[in-house]
């Protein structure tokens, strides 16, 4: 496979995956449940999820690792297996990917806030994405998937952490953005802008957004990475808003409906597009026909 | 009067040192606590709420004015106590059970607290019966539920069941919100009231409790 930061600068369009944390719940996962503990308990899970995505067409498989850190395993007391659980979830998806995908290490908030409007020292926080990191990298990840920021204070410390773990890894850092009266922001009030120049600056290889509001507020947070930044820009909608229905969550937008939208996102010129939330092999699958069509 | 609109200028620049020593300043004064309270530190978080209503500021500028609000308080709380000025409502609120999300509900205890609310914050993944003791035990008239994921939401409907059990219905009112959490489904699961923010739920809250 030639190297992903190589394909990217000489312009190729890839397709990410769609969503575990659904995909988990659908396969045994409980409710309250680290998603991260399935990863010693059933590997053979988190492999059959990573196949039905590569037979779907995706060139980056993400890892169950969203939330890896100590930090945010110490919510269940599990900090002391961050290594175990980060190094497994590489492997899981080595096992299935076998050179065709890139092992994408996911790393997902902290949960905790940082100092001064939060509790947690920069020092705290950049700790523990080194250690996370440290692990995804020594167990063969192709690239670190820094995602579903809302600070950019986390996600440079993040990015920064990876950088100096392993300076060549290819790092893409995407952020979530909600629509307002005013514009996007994210929860902690970054704008698209201020994202792609402070990501930049940490270090990222490629910035964008990921989950967030379906993909047709997607296309507008596209355009203004592309205005802003000269980075690879990378785009992992959700499925639309999670609803509801008689105890079952349901995500209403179709494979069909992310496909014919995606073109928008290749005609703005977004070089990995993948799902977040809700998405299914079935909509990497549209998205797959979408980027052959495009790449010609 | 200016002092107080200075103190609660401090609250809304999120000041804490500010605060607290301009709260020192009122008191020595002879200003009322209960007018320092309304007019400095209730009434710069009511500009705070505003702002962050309509995306003007966003939630670091929030959790800042709230650390500024709470360093007036430690000031004005033993005043308040010591003249027997009681808050204008009791609220337990926390994330239910198998839920570890934190941020919205804490950003409701904000709200609350600067609205005037005495808040009893329970933390995250709490047992039903927990909100409900409390609850009771406190004299709380409102029990405020958070969820972010829709496999813990229906932990909401187990407390509305426990305080109909208890015959604290109508006594305990509850309010959920969170993410996934919509109107219907407050109804659905007999809630007295939802919350579509933060800043909603303390209008809510204060209808629940005829406040206004």
């Amino acid at each position: 496979m030639r190297p992903l930061l190589a394909r990217l600068a000489a312009g190729d369009l890839l397709v990410g995956d769609g969503a575990l944390g659904t995909m988990l719940l659908e396969r045994g996962l409980r409710p309250g449940q680290p998603p991260e503990s399935l990863t010693l308990t059933r590997p053979e899970v988190l492999e059959e999820v990573a196949r039905l995505y590569l037979d779907a067409g995706a060139d980056l498989l993400e890892t169950n690792t969203f939330g890896g850190s100590p930090l945010k395993l110490a919510l269940h007391g599990l900090e002391a297996e961050t290594e175990r659980f980060n190094r497994e979830a590489v492997r899981a998806v080595r096992r299935v990917a076998e050179g065709r995908a890139y092992v994408a290490a996911s790393v997902g908030p902290s949960g905790r806030l940082a100092e001064p409007y939060g509790d947690t020292s920069a020092t705290a926080l950049s700790e523990s994405f080194r250690r996370q990191v440290a692990a995804l990298v020594a167990a063969g990840a192709d690239c670190i998937c820094v995602e579903t920021m809302t600070d950019l204070v986390e996600a440079t410390l993040a990015v920064r952490a990876a950088k100096d773990i392993a300076p060549t890894i290819p790092v893409l850092a995407t952020m979530t953005f909600d629509p307002t009266p005013r514009g996007y922001f994210t929860i902690m009030g970054v704008t698209v802008p201020a994202a792609a120049a402070g990501l930049e600056q940490a270090g990222a290889d490629a910035v964008g957004s990921n989950c967030g509001n379906g993909v047709e507020h997607m296309v507008a947070i596209a355009r203004e990475f592309r205005a802003a930044s000269r980075l690879p820009v990378v785009i992992q909608p959700n499925a639309g808003l999670p609803r509801t229905v008689g105890g079952r969550t349901v995500y209403d937008e179709t494979p069909e409906f992310l496909a014919d939208k995606a073109k928008e996102l290749v005609a703005l010129g977004v070089s990995i597009i993948g799902g977040c939330c809700g998405t299914t092999p079935d909509h990497i699958r549209a998205l797959r026909a979408v980027v052959d069509a495009a790449r010609g | 009067m200016a002092a107080l609109a200075e103190l609660a200028d401090a609250v809304v620049r999120g000041d804490p040192a500010q605060v607290a020593a301009l709260t020192r300043d009122v008191i020595r004064e002879g200003v009322p606590p209960k007018e320092i309270l309304d007019h400095g530190l209730i009434a710069g978080m009511t500009v705070v709420g505003d702002r962050f209503r309509v995306h003007e500021i966003f939630l670091p500028d929030v959790l800042l004015a709230a650390k500024a609000m709470y360093a007036g308080m430690d000031e004005l709380k033993p005043l308040l106590v010591r003249d027997g000025i009681p808050s204008i409502g009791k609220v337990v609120i926390g994330t239910v059970q198998g839920d570890l999300h934190d941020i919205g509900k804490n950003l409701v205890g904000i709200m609350l607290k600067g609205a005037g609310f005495e808040v009893i914050d329970l933390g995250h993944d709490v047992p039903p019966e927990r909100m409900v003791e409390t609850a009771a035990e406190q004299g709380a008239s409102v029990i405020g539920m958070s969820a972010l994921l829709t496999t813990t939401m229906p932990v909401m409907g187990e407390v509305v069941a426990l305080l109909k059990a208890r015959r604290l219905e109508g006594v305990i009112h509850t309010i959920v919100g969170g993410a996934p959490v919509t109107e219907a489904f407050a109804r659905e699961i007999g809630a007295d009231a939802y919350g579509y923010d933060a800043g909603n739920a303390v209008d809510v809250v204060k209808e629940l409790l005829g406040r206004r």
